[in-house]
């Protein structure tokens, strides 16, 4: 298949051999789960059960809230023992409601909802059941992902893309579910073509993950409607408007969504999760992923229950071998730093990596020699330092007069800098300054609104009081006349 | 324990910095300038050490009154850089106090004033050599033939040190530069094919003629420029547009008047061209950061040289042009734009795609 340019990019040291050839293991279950009732993008899950219940696994804990929301499963089954605030796998730290969950070591199955026929069923069906289920985008994402299977309803969609990119270094959970859970993953993702009704699938892999290449290929050639698409290795391909670009040719106009021009993106994890979700009525309550960075001892690609704790990970990859600079939830380019090892996996938690001094070769930040490094690896076609130089001036309009807004924060332009600048730290400032800015802007005019409405009610009751004063006054006196 | 974390990612990064940058571009002059200080002998190394240690001394008592961190900043490699392609062009066997002064001059006006590393609108080496030109214009194009170290002809380490120190006067010995040569001659009224008589392309491309300290050698710096394109440390935009832009103005106005107009390859091999194209035009601060910015800039500095070189008072134009198009970057910057992924050249969101 012919693929489109797309500009940009760069090509990161990948240090991907250091799990892609371990097979998933599963981690024993823990003593302890904590299970946040945010794990997705949207609205907070509303917990179902009360400290001292008892619940099997699978069984909903928290229903969704609202449209754009997901409900939260048991893991396993045992005890809740309480709902509190415990710590977010988020750089900030924040404690969030929690759901704690003691595992009765039974691991005992609830009542599932009885199997879909997926090509039997009507299609709303589908995504009522993967919403059921809890299913959100699992490459980081976390968009409740019965949404974007509606989007057919909204949009005349005809490519589902799946993206098995994985362009983020050091993970490889997608490329062993290629390889190990291929039957699943495909099964899946024609699942999601059926509630999409679209009837062109791609699945795009880059090139530096030959095996599951390989057998993504032969799972699929029994259906005509899949093709399987090696990409060039390059970073950040898995970003979803460029993935679109450089598969179909179509650019996703600013501020819409890749359903705008026809084409939805899942992941495959997301895939296997919706199979999982459709064919045997399991909600998402565990997920891959890799555990990796040199100050690890053993590296592995692990399938975990949700809610375990990331020192309960590490503690089963040997420990530390050195301590860390960074503790991460994702790839080390759009990854976030967590707050420490005691926060959960959650639905979203592709990898969670240990990296030493030398694996992020921090530097001290120097001035800017324009080289303009930035700007050639830009795949947004964005000038990064002028925005960077405009944000630090606290010119934010400006900035966002240049494309701010369009900058998806993949780190390009940070990563080659050779001057240590920590542009994305200057967007990320820009653009919630520019939110904050925003909100002040809203509420002024909202109180600038109400002040008008009652200095005009005050008005008009003085109006008011004083006409009936007058008329009162009127007939008063008319009356004092009649009498006279 | 819990913290906050206070950086954004990206938490990985090229092993890269400004000081293997700066040294990269040091490597690629390195052959070129090795093969000129043999070529020019004694004096030219003098030359070459006395310019760099008043770089250096100006940068270090610049920063100090800054406040900044010296070893961070005096490492960095940026004034040895701007010291050593100020030297490249000089006369050869020009005066220490040449030396010096161009050093100043170029590391506190040309950069420090400006607030230092990547703050500065003009490319410092060439401030350093305009302000010369302008006020000594005597010394700054008495160029001497090559005389090849421990050849014959060539000064010993003693005759060199007073050729450089002691005002040793070596009129005498002074030559012409090609471009110098070529256009006094055309002033007189001599016909372009007598001006060039003895003119060798061959010499020229090489470098084995008379002309500033590292500017002569065409191929060397060619190599040199090109190892920068291949470890991208340069892009090819400026390079190709400016000498692009030189050469087929040049092979223009040849065509219009062969008396008149030398063709495009002789501007290619003559004075600092080459030099200009990949060492000087191209420094990252003063250039623009764009490719298409850069294509514009290139071409711009080509065709000014070419106008300068041809009409106005200077046998050599390339400084200048270099100058004058360092005003016009952060226009060209402002202008000339990559455009952005979902929104049109003018910066509207694309049109909805209509259905298929």
């Amino acid at each position: 298949m012919k693929l489109f340019r797309i500009r940009g990019g760069i090509h990161p040291e990948y240090r991907k051999e250091m799990t892609a050839g371990k097979a998933i293991e599963p981690l024993p279950m823990p003593a302890l789960l904590h299970l946040p009732l945010q794990q997705h993008i949207g609205a907070p899950a509303v917990p179902v059960v009360a400290a001292g219940d008892r619940v099997r696994k699978g069984q909903l804990l928290a229903r969704a809230r609202g449209e754009i929301s997901a409900p939260v499963h048991a893991s396993t089954s045992g005890r809740v023992v309480d709902i509190l605030p415990f710590a977010a796998p988020h750089p900030s730290g924040l404690p969030q409601p929690t759901i704690l969950l003691e595992p009765d070591g039974l691991d005992e199955w609830t009542d599932l909802p009885p199997p879909l026929d997926p090509f039997a069923a009507p299609r709303e069906e589908i995504a009522r059941r993967v919403a059921e289920c809890g299913v959100v985008g699992m490459g980081g994402g976390t968009f409740p992902s019965a949404v974007k299977l509606d989007l057919g309803r909204k949009f005349p969609i005809d490519v589902l893309v799946i993206n098995g990119a994985e362009c983020e270094p050091y993970l490889t959970c997608d490329d062993r579910l290629m390889r190990e859970r291929t039957a699943e993953v495909v099964d899946g993702v024609r699942i999601m073509a059926r509630a999409l009704g679209v009837e062109r699938i791609v699945i795009a892999i880059e090139k530096n993950k030959p095996e599951a290449l390989a057998a993504m290929t032969a799972e699929s050639a029994a259906f005509a409607e899949i093709a399987v698409v090696p990409l060039p290795t390059r970073y950040p391909m898995g970003s979803e408007r460029h993935l679109v670009t450089a598969l179909t040719g179509r650019e996703t106009p600013a501020r819409k969504l890749t359903a705008d021009i026809g084409v939805v993106v899942h992941n495959i994890a997301t895939a296997r999760a919706v199979h999982h979700a459709v064919r045997l009525g399991r909600p998402l309550i565990s997920r891959v992923v890799t555990v990796s960075g040199r100050a690890v001892r053993e590296q592995k690609n692990l399938d975990v229950p949700l809610g375990t704790l990331v020192s309960q990970l590490i503690e089963f990859c040997g420990g530390l071998a050195e301590p860390p600079v960074h503790y991460l939830s994702g790839g080390p380019m759009m990854g976030q730093a967590m707050p420490g090892r005691e926060v959960p996996v959650v639905k979203g938690t592709s990898g969670i990596l240990a990296l030493t001094a030398a694996e992020a070769h921090e530097r001290d930040t120097m001035p800017c020699i324009r080289c303009g490094g930035c700007v050639t690896a830009c795949p947004c076609g964005l000038v990064p330092v002028e925005m960077a130089q405009m944000i630090r001036h606290e010119k934010l309009d400006a900035a966002a007069r240049i494309g701010l807004l369009d900058c998806l924060n993949c780190g390009s332009c940070a990563y080659v800098c050779p001057a240590h600048i920590p542009l994305v730290q200057y967007f990320n400032y820009g653009k919630g300054r520019l939110a904050a800015l925003q909100r002040d802007r809203r509420k002024q005019e909202m109180t600038k609104r109400l002040a008008e409405q009652r200095a005009e009610r005050v008005e008009r009751l003085d109006r008011e009081r004083k006409a009936k004063l007058a008329a009162a006054k009127k007939a008063a006196a008319e009356k004092q006349e009649g009498g006279a | 324990m819990i913290s906050t974390h206070d950086i954004s990612g990206p938490y990985a990064h090229q092993k890269t910095s400004i000081r293997r940058t700066m040294a990269l571009v040091m490597v690629a002059l390195l052959p070129a300038t090795l093969f000129n200080l043999w070529v020019f002998g004694w004096p030219a190394i003098n030359l070459l050490v006395l310019t760099l240690a008043a770089s250096l001394a100006t940068e270090a008592g610049c920063l100090a009154l800054a406040g900044k961190r010296l070893p961070l900043f005096l490492g960095d490699g940026s004034v040895v850089l701007t010291g050593w392609l100020l030297a490249m062009s000089l006369p050869p066997w020009a005066p220490w106090w040449i030396a010096v002064l161009g050093g100043v001059v170029s590391v506190a006006l040309g950069k420090h004033v400006f607030g230092g590393l990547g703050q500065n609108v003009f490319n410092p080496a060439m401030v350093g050599r305009v302000a010369l030109l302008i006020s000594f214009p005597l010394p700054m194009t008495m160029y001497v033939a090559p005389r090849p170290l421990f050849g014959a002809g060539s000064p010993g380490f003693v005759e060199g040190l007073s050729i450089t120190f002691g005002g040793w006067d070596y009129d005498a010995l002074s030559a012409a530069s090609t471009l110098g040569h070529v256009k006094t001659e055309l002033a007189r009224g001599v016909a372009l094919d007598q001006a060039m008589g003895g003119t060798d392309l061959m010499a020229l491309a090489m470098g084995t003629v008379p002309g500033s300290m590292g500017e002569t050698s065409a191929v060397l710096l060619l190599l040199g420029g090109l190892f920068l394109i291949a470890r991208r440390v340069i892009s090819w935009h400026i390079p190709v547009s400016m000498l692009g832009a030189l050469f087929a103005l040049a092979t223009l106005m040849h065509w219009v008047d062969p008396a008149r107009f030398p063709g495009g390859l002789y501007h290619l091999v003559t004075g600092a061209a080459v030099l200009g194209a990949f060492f000087i035009a191209t420094d990252l601060v003063t250039s623009p950061v764009t490719p298409p910015g850069q294509l514009v800039y290139g071409a711009g500095i080509g065709i000014l040289t070419y106008v300068i070189r041809t009409w106005a008072g200077f046998p050599e134009g390339i400084a200048f042009a270099v100058l004058l198009m360092n005003a016009m970057t952060p226009l060209i910057d402002r202008w000339v734009r990559p455009r952005v992924y979902g929104r049109t050249l003018r910066g509207e969101p694309l049109p909805p795609r209509r259905k298929a």
